[in-house]
């Protein structure tokens, strides 16, 4: 026996480690998401027992070469089994319905005040909108989501073409998003971090690489990130941003992107505000850096084949110019 | 044989994300704009490409939209601008005019978008523009509309011949 328990070990540490990360509905950050982990936790727990049962009871009665067992035991022991399968079911029931309960409240019963987003999923992004009452508090960003802790977000989603689902594991989903209507979800995080999201349905050739990045920080965190989210863009510092800005402006990337504070105010593609501020571009393709977002501009079809994005016949000294300024607008 | 029937099905729905054949082809940028103009541009070899396809065509009725031809022409029966599902073209009604048309813009109100879509996104435009009047194959357009819509899909409108606004067909079809 001593010889298994390092390979149990092991196992046991695989399966664990398969719980924790940045995607894993095992490893809740926020309400709804916990109460799914809960419930699961619940299912295989009250499974597995009658799982260990059945399997004890086989092996008993295989191993069993004594006569039959009388009519009483028999009927004794079928009630026992009886009884088990219905305390079962009404535990499995009741932790359904207060789960339920559960999801449906959490949001309302939270005690500060509520943010209020919507989210407009494309293939193959996310339109990101933070809503206010006021419009000069609202403002747009892209395959980003900052929550502020133990705040509840009321988050607002529709789609623009096609069926498109919003799932983050570790917060909340999954939630369709719908052309022509509205749905809705409510995350309530309790735990900072950074946490991935994907589509999860089927919305054609780039649904793989159709991310969203979750940041859950605390509320003055938040707070800032908001500010500076409102800033008009950052204006060109160097030649070489001004070069790319004036590329920019009289070419055909100004027909589909929003760069706040300029004349650009195309809403077909993400909004570039304060690009160079977000972790990744083309919804998580690749990590935000000078040389991916020059080979993103140079042949966005290569990256992503299928996306919005055309290829320009862009001259090597113009990218440089361009990918300088998107890379300067923090 | 079957073989052979089954690379023309592809071609036809073959997504060509990329550029293809090279945009840096001599596209004419200045024509004659005149109004009922009646020498036809010089074929273009990339025509075939964008009128052929069905995922450029499906792309064009996207940028249709997109960038807004709707204000002016409607879903194709126009409004103040003319309309692209008759017959009549004024500036002409091959694949090759009505690229230069989108490219240059002309008098009295149409727009230059030069510098505001790709060469692809304009020939995929074009191309769609064609579809709208019944000039394309009919197993190349889309089938149902994106928008609402009581007319005939796209497949099943009769194919016209392109004329100038002097009624006259400027390829000698008529």
């Amino acid at each position: 026996m001593k010889r298994r328990r390092p390979l149990v070990g092991l196992l046991g540490g695989c399966v664990l480690s398969g719980c924790e990360g940045a995607q894993s509905a095992a490893d809740p950050a926020g309400r709804h998401a916990e109460l799914t982990a809960g419930l699961f936790l619940i299912f295989l727990g009250v499974a597995g027992v009658f799982l260990l049962a059945v399997v004890v009871f086989l092996i008993i009665a295989a191993m069993r070469r004594k006569s039959p067992l009388s009519e009483m035991t028999l009927g004794r022991m079928l009630t026992v089994w009886g009884g088990s399968i219905a305390v079962g079911l009404s535990v499995l029931t009741l932790a359904s319905y207060f789960t339920d309960r559960g999801m449906a409240t959490y949001a309302s019963t939270s005690t500060s005040s509520t943010l209020r987003i919507k989210i407009t999923a494309q293939q193959w992004w996310w339109n990101v909108e933070y809503l206010s009452d006021n419009p000069s508090q609202r403002f747009h960003t892209a395959n980003e989501l900052h929550l502020p802790l133990n705040t509840a977000a009321h988050i607002e989603l529709t789609s623009d073409d096609v069926i498109h689902s919003f799932w983050l594991p570790n917060l909340a989903g999954k939630q369709d998003l719908i052309p022509g209507r509205t749905t809705d979800i409510d995350i309530l995080p309790t735990r900072t971090g950074m946490f991935r999201g994907q589509c999860a349905e089927f919305c054609g050739m780039e649904h793989a690489l159709m991310a969203l990045q979750a940041t859950v920080e605390t509320p003055a965190q938040f707070a800032a990130w908001r500010a500076a989210s409102l800033q008009p863009a950052h204006e060109p510092a160097t030649a070489l941003e001004v070069a790319g800005r004036d590329y920019f402006m009289r070419h055909p990337c100004v027909a589909c992107h929003t760069i706040g504070g300029t004349e650009a105010n195309g809403v077909i593609g993400p909004d570039l505000t304060h690009i160079a501020s977000r972790r990744s571009i083309a919804a998580g393709t690749l990590p935000n850096t000078l040389g991916h977002l020059e080979g993103w501009i140079a042949d966005p079809q290569t990256m992503k084949p299928g996306n919005r994005m055309p290829v320009i016949d862009i001259a090597p000294a113009e990218l440089h110019a361009v990918s300088a300024y998107l890379a300067s607008l923090k | 044989m079957f073989l052979a029937l089954f690379s023309v099905a592809c071609e036809r729905e073959a997504r060509v994300t990329g550029s293809s054949l090279p945009e840096s082809t001599p596209s004419a940028d200045t024509t004659d704009v005149r109004a009922g103009a009646t020498a036809p541009l010089s074929p273009d070899p990339r025509a075939r490409e964008y009128e052929g396809n069905a995922y450029h065509v499906g792309e064009g009725a996207r940028h249709y939209e997109e960038f807004n031809c709707i204000t002016c022409h409607a879903h194709g029966g126009g409004d103040i601008g003319p309309a692209l599902i008759d017959t009549n073209w004024a500036y002409g009604g091959s694949i090759e005019q009505i690229v230069a048309t989108i490219t240059q813009g002309r008098p009295n109100g149409m727009p230059s978008f030069r510098n505001l879509m790709t060469p692809t996104q304009i020939w995929e435009t074009a191309a769609y523009v064609r579809a709208l009047a019944g000039q394309l194959a009919r197993d190349v357009p889309p089938s149902r509309s994106d928008t609402m819509s009581n007319g005939e899909p796209l497949t099943l409108k009769p194919g016209q011949p392109a004329m100038n606004s002097d009624g006259i067909d400027p390829q000698g079809l008529k």
